[in-house]
């Protein structure tokens, strides 16, 4: 087990890539700590895979290093840098028995046949799969097959950490919670650093301490699941997170003030001046409805319940705004403005966050 | 909806009947009415019953040549299937120089038998072909025509370079069909290569395999034109197949009645294998689909 640090990688699918765009990975330099849980969030194809397969070493980095510890392992093979991975779609040696296919990473490694029968009982026990080890894994239904691929993801003992690519896609729903909560016993048990790629934020919520959400080949943040909750650093955070994700509105800021089209909205903070594209972003969770003169002016355009809430659909200028209200709340007739509460709004310039100079106010007293 | 009953439908099928009759079953029949029958010319006839097949059944030179071909399609299968397996597993995956391989290995295929036994009967010979002029001048006396090992060589050795092809494209058909994934796994298995081999590639090549040595066990098993061109069955009988000797009893001594006895009795082994192998390949698809 050690720490992987990223120093300064990117990787490029190309012989001889030119500009940022040929990158499926930009910069990165990252310190992934010893023993946490880290979910990699990101839409398909911003490269989660990618950073994946080159921590495993199943892909040369084009440029940068990997450090597992104080080891220079950019050049090693997956042998030598002895981690485990699970893929998205369930790998099995048919011609093996569940039982033998769950020992297979121990028997490669030359292990001790006590101590192989021992933990492959244990691995089987977490898998639900004591039953069947006996049988061939031929002919196993996908999701059996997944839960063999786990199972040997996690066999070994003494990896350096465990990667996981998107490996509940194929699982049966009910199953995949009681998977995740067993990962999750898993790490409390053993410590392993783990990594579990998935664009499924749900999942990546409540499998990680640590959330790391990747977006066109770059981290765009890392942080608690509140802190990505709270003050996502980047628009895609807020709208990739969410349900619905953060509003995002045009704006002109100046001071504590945002001026969107014709409307004023007050901030939680005084900023500088700033130029580029500049956007609030607010949280539905966040937004309450109103009547009367404060607050922007919108057309309501739906209502859809969930169940524990209703999430109302509204346009402020053309462009969508979403409120998340309170289950069984009438709305009333008059009802065509929205409120944002101005401690939770967040200030972007093109797509980054920038953080107020000073708060004007405790949230406490605004919060109403 | 109403079943109209109309029999005159089965004139519908009558087209297929007569192609089929003419292509497939009357000239079989006919060999199964000599095969009951015996003639001592102008084509008179006599009721035989199963006399031919118990003298062909009973007869040595029958027995010799089965064993011979046996020999011979073992020999070839032993030899063809695997190297098939390496060439495939050694020839590269994609770009330029795989398409150049693909038809560096169709090459042999696409050369008629009879050239093919022309090409290694001279090649052979001591005294024009370049392979016995060269073991000539390395004072080893190769002579195919003479000795019975060199003419097996000689033959085995053609038929490894006219159809290791069809096993080694076979194969690579096989290989480039399994995941890049299942690779990906194994590296994080830390399995070696040759584990990789025996519970990746060779499970996965397992359906073409089998196709691939029932079409060889086939081909071979019916071997004519090749050895009858480079040593036309000998020295002796060294290299007499059962199709040599068929086509000398049947067109060299006419003896019709035990040719078409013996035809038949062919026919139904290599029906046999051919039952065998689609059993265990439906056997197969069954518990795969499971």
């Amino acid at each position: 087990m050690a720490q992987i640090t990223l120093d300064n990688l990117a990787h490029s699918y190309l012989p001889n890539p030119k500009g940022e765009d040929d990158y499926a990975l930009k910069q990165l330099d990252h310190v992934w700590g010893d023993g946490e849980a880290y979910a990699l969030l990101g839409a398909s194809g911003c490269g989660k895979s990618t950073l994946l397969n080159i921590i495993s070493g199943l892909l040369v980095p084009s440029r940068g290093r990997i450090l597992f510890g104080d080891r220079d392992v950019t050049r090693e093979d997956t042998v030598a840098r002895n981690i485990a991975q699970v893929f998205q779609f369930p790998v099995v040696y048919d011609t093996m028995t569940v039982g033998d296919n769950l020992a297979f990473p121990l028997r490669n490694r030359g292990m001790d046949a006590g101590y192989i029968a021992a933990r492959v009982q244990k691995i089987a026990a977490m898998i639900g799969m004591e039953e069947v080890l006996k049988r061939k894994a031929r002919g196993l239904t996908a999701d059996a097959k997944q839960k063999i691929s786990l199972g040997r993801g996690m066999v070994r003992e003494d990896v350096n950490a465990i990667l996981f690519d998107e490996p509940l896609t194929v699982i049966d729903p009910h199953m995949k919670w009681e998977l995740r909560t067993q990962l999750k016993a898993l790490h409390n048990e053993f410590g392993h650093t783990m990594i579990y790629v998935t664009h499924d934020q749900t999942e990546a919520l409540t499998f990680a301490d640590k959330v790391v959400v990747m977006h066109d080949g770059r981290v765009v943040q890392l942080g608690t699941p509140e802190e990505l909750f709270d003050t996502p650093e980047h628009t895609f955070v807020g709208y990739f997170i969410g349900s619905p994700g953060m509003n995002l509105i045009e704006a002109e800021v100046s001071g504590n003030i945002a001026h969107c089209a014709a409307h004023q909205v007050a901030l939680g903070g005084n900023y500088k001046a700033l130029s580029g594209r500049v956007q609030i972003g607010i949280r539905p969770e966040f937004v309450t409805l109103a009547s009367g003169e404060e607050g922007l002016p919108v057309t309501i355009k739906r209502i859809e319940d969930v169940g524990r809430h209703q999430i109302l659909r509204a346009e402020f200028e053309g462009k969508p705004v979403n409120a998340i209200l309170p289950e069984g709340m009438a709305i009333p007739a008059d009802a065509n403005r929205l409120k944002f509460q101005p401690e939770r709004i967040c200030v972007y310039v093109d797509d980054w966050r920038v953080a107020p100079l000073h708060s004007v106010s405790t949230p406490e007293e605004e919060a109403v | 909806m109403d079943k109209i009953q109309n029999n005159k439908a089965w004139f519908l099928v009558l087209p297929v009947l007569v192609l089929v009759a003419f292509s497939a079953v009357i000239p079989l029949m006919t060999v199964v009415n000599y095969s009951v029958q015996d003639t001592f010319g102008n084509n008179v006839f006599f009721w035989e019953g199963l006399g031919w097949f118990q003298e062909v059944l009973t007869s040595k030179q029958v027995h010799s040549a089965f064993g011979r071909q046996l020999m011979f399609s073992g020999l070839i299968l032993a030899i063809q299937i695997p190297l098939g397996i390496l060439i495939a597993l050694s020839m590269p995956k994609k770009g330029f120089w795989a398409s150049v391989c693909l038809v560096l290995m169709a090459l042999p295929l696409l050369i008629p038998w009879n050239v093919v036994g022309t090409i290694w009967q001279i090649l052979g010979r001591a005294d024009i072909g370049l392979l016995g002029y060269t073991l000539d001048a390395l004072n080893i006396n190769f002579n195919y025509s003479r000795n019975p090992v060199h003419a097996w060589i000689i033959v085995v050795t053609m038929d490894v370079w006219h159809w290791t092809s069809l096993v080694a494209l076979l194969a690579y058909a096989g290989l480039q069909s399994i995941p890049q994934a299942y690779y990906q796994a194994a590296k994080i298995d830390q399995a070696s290569r040759w584990k990789v081999f025996r519970y990746i590639e060779l499970p996965k090549m397992q359906g073409v395999l089998l196709i691939a040595i029932l079409l060889r066990f086939i081909d071979s098993f019916m071997i004519y034109t090749e050895p009858f061109v480079v040593t036309g069955g000998g020295p002796g009988t060294a290299t007499s197949f059962l199709s040599i000797d068929l086509v000398k009893m049947a067109l060299g001594q006419f003896d019709l009645g035990p040719a078409a006895a013996f035809s038949i009795m062919y026919f139904l082994v290599i029906l046999l294998v051919s039952w065998v192998f689609y059993t265990v390949m439906t056997n197969l698809d069954k518990a795969e689909g499971r």
